[in-house]
């Protein structure tokens, strides 16, 4: 099954080249060895929410706002999606996924795919 | 000979959780299993009095709802499974003759221990583990829980949706924990039996039939586990803790019959001839046993004083000095305000009852406990600190004490605790 392992983070805090360096090679070896093992689907950094353009549609009209969709205290950082053999494979995954706070902060969110022939084959 | 519906009775607190954990292995979901053992009782209830009762209850039931579920399987398998999945499941099942002989093979032990772990999946929260290990393997109905735990019906039956949704959709392994997650995982599962036992044993409030209840799952998930997984120390020690508090189930309490009140006797007032004996044995054998496996841990440290507890004869011959020795390494493992402050009353009671040297320690200790923001709104702080100052005939520091005690619980039977000990102070 594929799960999205969704990354939050403080963007804010400023980090040392010595600790993005480490932030770097944490997030190599996790795609490296997923790809070895034939699981890796993909994986991306996003750009910092300063970037964020959010769409709305209210009633007829297209409401778009600068920013994130919700303003939270962790901020959406990046993703991997990964096929797993069952949840317990993606936890383990996850915990070696660095989450860019130096493990003060921050976490793995980790969603199942929906299979969306399933879903149609349902219908 | 028993009726056809105490047998099918029977066979559902007794068997539940072995037929369903091989359901859910076969059929991989929490809601075809279940739907058809229900379907398979209600066969049951409908032909055993024509019929009579089959030799081997528990087998006819397990092979009636393995027919339904193949059956509910097959209707939906261009959802979720294909010929092939089929095919197997049809060779594996036996032809149905209603009373094949039946045992306790090793397929059903290994089914039940994958389900105690997917019960108690980290992944869940610990309201949804606990509901659902009552539900699937201990041999309650959804009622029966929702009434233990005091919360509407639907809202549990939602809180079960949920969860086997998720185990379903999130793919929650139905599995043995790997030996490295063992440890944790296993933890896990011990901290929600022993959730389910406090809850029967210490709410002290709601229907105290199925108060009873829940303690006498939670003792036999406990006797279970450590026969699917034996020689665990903690394991052991558990269901030693469970059994040993247990054993004075019938004296912790009186119901006065004029009002149906119920109300608190203390340890120390308890008759102890009326403990249950046979219990407190085997419970005493298993606290060795866990601690002869030289691996300490905080159910077997509790489970220990428990042991010395129901090892007096009468209240003044508690050992004190050696249960403090005990919450003393508790307290190195188990660094919670509860802790101290139970750390604290054993310090208190260790001392010689002709001086107050100990207690005077004891409290000093609670006072400083009392200034920490967990404690100070804590009933049980105050209601400690009343009782040591009792002890030293302080009275007016006493009346004091059991005073902000009585201000911080709403519970009824813990109220009029407090409040019999400010009578007793007065007279």
């Amino acid at each position: 099954m594929r799960y999205m392992m969704l990354i939050y983070s403080h963007e804010t805090e400023a980090r040392s080249p010595e600790e993005h360096a480490a932030i770097f090679a944490g997030h190599r070896a996790v795609m490296d060895a997923t790809a070895r093992q034939g699981i890796f689907r993909a994986a991306d950094p996003l750009q910092p929410t300063a970037t964020a353009t959010t769409v709305r549609k209210q009633n007829n009209d297209l409401l778009i706002t600068d920013g994130p969709y919700a303003e939270t205290k962790e901020q959406l950082a990046g993703y991997y999606i990964l096929d797993c053999k069952d949840l317990d494979e993606a936890i383990a995954w996850a915990a070696r996924i660095p989450t860019g706070c130096q493990g003060g902060a921050g976490g793995i969110e980790i969603r199942p795919l929906r299979e969306i022939s399933r879903t149609m084959s349902l219908a | 000979m028993s009726t056809p519906l105490a047998c099918i009775e029977s066979v559902f607190r007794n068997e539940y959780g072995r037929i369903i954990a091989g359901l859910i292995r076969t059929s991989r979901s929490f809601e075809l299993a279940e739907e058809a053992l229900q379907d398979a009782f209600t066969i049951a209830a409908r032909r055993w009095p024509i019929d009579g009762i089959p030799d081997n209850p528990a087998a006819w039931i397990t092979t009636a709802a393995r027919r339904r579920l193949i059956d509910a399987i097959r209707r939906e398998q261009t959802r979720r499974y294909n010929e092939d999945e089929v095919a197997r499941l049809l060779y594996e099942t036996p032809a149905c003759t209603s009373d094949e002989p039946m045992s306790s093979s090793q397929d059903d032990e290994d089914d039940r221990l994958r389900l105690i772990f997917t019960c108690c999946h980290p992944a869940l929260n610990q309201s949804a583990q606990i509901a659902l290990t009552l539900r699937t393997l201990g041999g309650l109905t959804t009622p029966e829980i929702a009434h233990a735990f005091l919360i509407p019906e639907t809202t549990l039956a939602q809180r079960l949706v949920r969860a086997q949704r998720k185990i379903l959709e999130a793919r929650i392994p139905y599995e043995v924990p790997s030996r490295d997650q063992l440890p944790e995982r296993l933890s896990a599962v011990q901290s929600v039996l022993y959730l389910i036992f406090n809850e029967g044993y210490a709410a002290m409030q709601g229907d105290s039939l199925i108060r009873r209840e829940l303690c006498t799952e939670a003792i036999r998930l406990a006797r279970t586990l450590n026969e699917l997984l034996p020689d665990n120390p903690e394991s052991m020690a558990l269901l030693a803790l469970m059994l040993l508090h247990d054993s004075r189930r019938d004296v912790r309490s009186t119901r006065e019959i004029d009002c149906n009140q119920e109300d608190l006797i203390t340890l120390e007032e308890q008759d102890r001839t009326l403990w249950h004996h046979d219990q407190i044995a085997e419970g005493i054998g298993l606290v060795e046993r866990a601690l002869g496996r030289r691996s300490l841990g905080p159910y077997q440290l509790q489970a220990a004083i428990a042991a010395l507890h129901a090892e007096a004869t009468t209240a003044a011959e508690t050992d004190w000095i050696q249960i403090a020795a005990l919450y003393s390494l508790l307290e190195d493992i188990q660094p919670t305000p509860i802790v101290a402050l139970n750390h604290a009353v054993a310090i208190a009671m260790s001392g010689p009852s002709d001086s107050f040297q100990s207690l005077e320690r004891g409290l000093f200790i609670i006072d400083d406990l009392a200034r920490k923001p967990e404690l100070s709104a804590y009933y049980l702080t105050h209601a400690a600190r009343a009782d040591l100052l009792r002890r030293m005939s302080r009275r007016d520091e006493a009346t004091e004490a059991y005073n902000s005690a009585l201000a911080l619980t709403r519970n009824a039977i813990e109220r009029r605790y407090l409040e019999r000990r400010l009578r007793e102070l007065r007279s």
